[in-house]
């Protein structure tokens, strides 16, 4: 069988691989839609989850789709999309790749033709991420019931220790952001790009709050994140 | 009451360790049908670049994200990927405009929520988007937009900061300082963020903790 990375046949099997993430998806999104239902929380709130998180899904699965390209170039596209659909990020596949191919001692210049270094960057992809997906059930255990030992001693506690969870990941991203400031003004740009996101989402937080304009809730979040985007695009070739 | 979550815990593992065949799947499916098995090797020395960072990665986040994104959520986020960038913000940005606690039933649902629709849109997004990949790839590899695609971790943090900073800013003081100054002084730790996570965790713990005994919090 000549190898092709675009073959129908890796279609097919990225086609499978899509439907079995769909069908997951779904099948959680029901039950728990159904259990919020018999909680007692007003489908309303139900359906504004849904479509809020739907409005700020785009603009990152826009992103992604952007690492299904870079990683097509080399690897068709059956592959990249199976990867970026299921478990995988750009941070994560373009090292994957890239390793395996310093290896074998080859470029990723161009598309690859031999199967076998196909496979072997495949197979790297693979198992490198297969920690992420066996560890959750296996620890799941354990995790919750720390967790609920926790609610249960103390509870105050345990609202302050999940808030600074919270806290401690989002601290790591922001101070990233000042990773590059010592590169000149073209390292500031990531920080210009945080503050106005900041500041949109403070001025809806404003809207919402003064002008009841409780609607606008549900797009917040995605507005102050594709407006800073949009600025990003804006304010790069100005300081470049 | 807790029958949900019993059941739902049964139901992930299922779900989990299917995705686990499936996604093993994939590779040997290539290698048989094209009967192009790689050297051991070459899979060998291409793991050895990646997997002691990215197995250290996957335990620290495993033990970082449970907690918030609950049973159900865990269990898919953990399948669908992109966690950092999309599924945990969208998880605790549903439940803070829902007004329910992680680690509360409630909040088990909206965070499962959140994260199922957040995984079917990007799957379709990408679906749709490989449908049209040769009409839209100038337009998403074009100079102009690289910038907005290059800052789309400063665009959700920024906005995600406002509503969690604000509302804790003496326990996020710590972690935040911390952080800012780490990554001020030794920038090449950008690329290992992932392993940085735990380290802000420990810090706004210790911190929350110190404040939470002396009556600051």
């Amino acid at each position: 069988m000549e190898f092709n990375a675009n073959s129908p046949f890796l279609y097919l099997v990225a086609v499978g691989v899509i439907v079995f993430v769909l069908a997951q998806s779904l099948f959680f999104l029901v039950r728990a839609y159904r259990r919020g239902k018999q909680l007692g929380i007003a489908p309303d709130k139900l359906k504004k989850t849904i479509l809020s998180t739907t409005v700020f899904t785009i603009a990152p699965a826009i992103s992604i789709l952007v690492g299904v390209v870079t990683l097509s170039k080399f690897l068709g596209i059956p592959l990249p999309w199976i990867r970026m659909s299921v478990i995988g990020a750009i941070t994560y596949e373009l090292p994957a790749a890239t390793s395996t191919a310093n290896a074998l001692g080859i470029s990723l210049s161009e598309m690859i033709t031999d199967p076998k270094v196909y496979t072997a960057i495949a197979w790297v992809m693979t198992l490198g991420i297969l920690p992420s997906i066996i560890l959750p059930p296996l620890l799941m255990k354990k995790i919750r019931g720390g967790m609920l030992k926790l609610q249960n001693k103390d509870a105050k506690w345990s609202d302050l220790f999940m808030t600074s969870m919270f806290l401690g990941m989002i601290s790591a991203f922001l101070g990233m952001v000042f990773a590059d400031i010592r590169n000149g003004l073209a390292g500031w740009i990531p920080i210009f790009v945080l503050l106005v996101s900041a500041l949109l989402m403070a001025v809806c937080g404003l809207l919402i709050k003064k002008c009841n304009m409780k609607w606008l809730e549900t797009y917040a979040m995605a507005i102050s994140m594709v407006g800073a985007m949009a600025f990003a695009i804006v304010i790069t070739p100005v300081i470049l | 009451m807790r029958d949900y979550m019993k059941d739902t815990d049964r139901y992930g593992k299922v779900w989990i360790w299917s995705a686990v065949i499936v996604i093993l799947c994939v590779p040997a499916a290539a290698c048989i049908y094209y009967n192009a098995w790689p050297e051991a090797t070459a899979v060998l020395k291409g793991l050895l670049g990646v997997a002691p960072i990215f197995w250290t990665v996957g335990v620290i986040e495993v033990i970082t994200y449970t907690p918030m994104l609950g049973v159900g959520g865990t269990y898919l986020a953990f399948v669908t990927g992109n966690l950092t960038s999309l599924k945990a913000p969208s998880a605790l940005t549903a439940m803070e405009n829902a007004g329910v606690k992680p680690g509360s039933e409630e909040g088990e649902v909206i965070s499962t929520i959140a994260i199922a629709t957040s995984s079917i849109v990007t799957t379709l997004v990408l679906a749709a988007g490989v449908g049209v990949l040769t009409l839209i790839t100038p337009i998403l590899n074009s100079e102009v937009m690289k910038p907005a695609f290059d800052n789309i971790l400063p665009a959700l943090f920024g906005g995600l900061a406002v509503v969690y900073v604000s509302k804790n800013w003496k326990l996020a003081m710590a972690p935040l300082i911390f952080m800012v100054v780490l990554f001020l002084l030794v920038p090449s730790l950008a690329g290992s963020v992932g392993v940085l996570v735990p380290v802000g965790v420990i810090i706004a713990l210790a911190a929350a903790r110190v404040m939470y005994k002396k009556g600051m919090v």
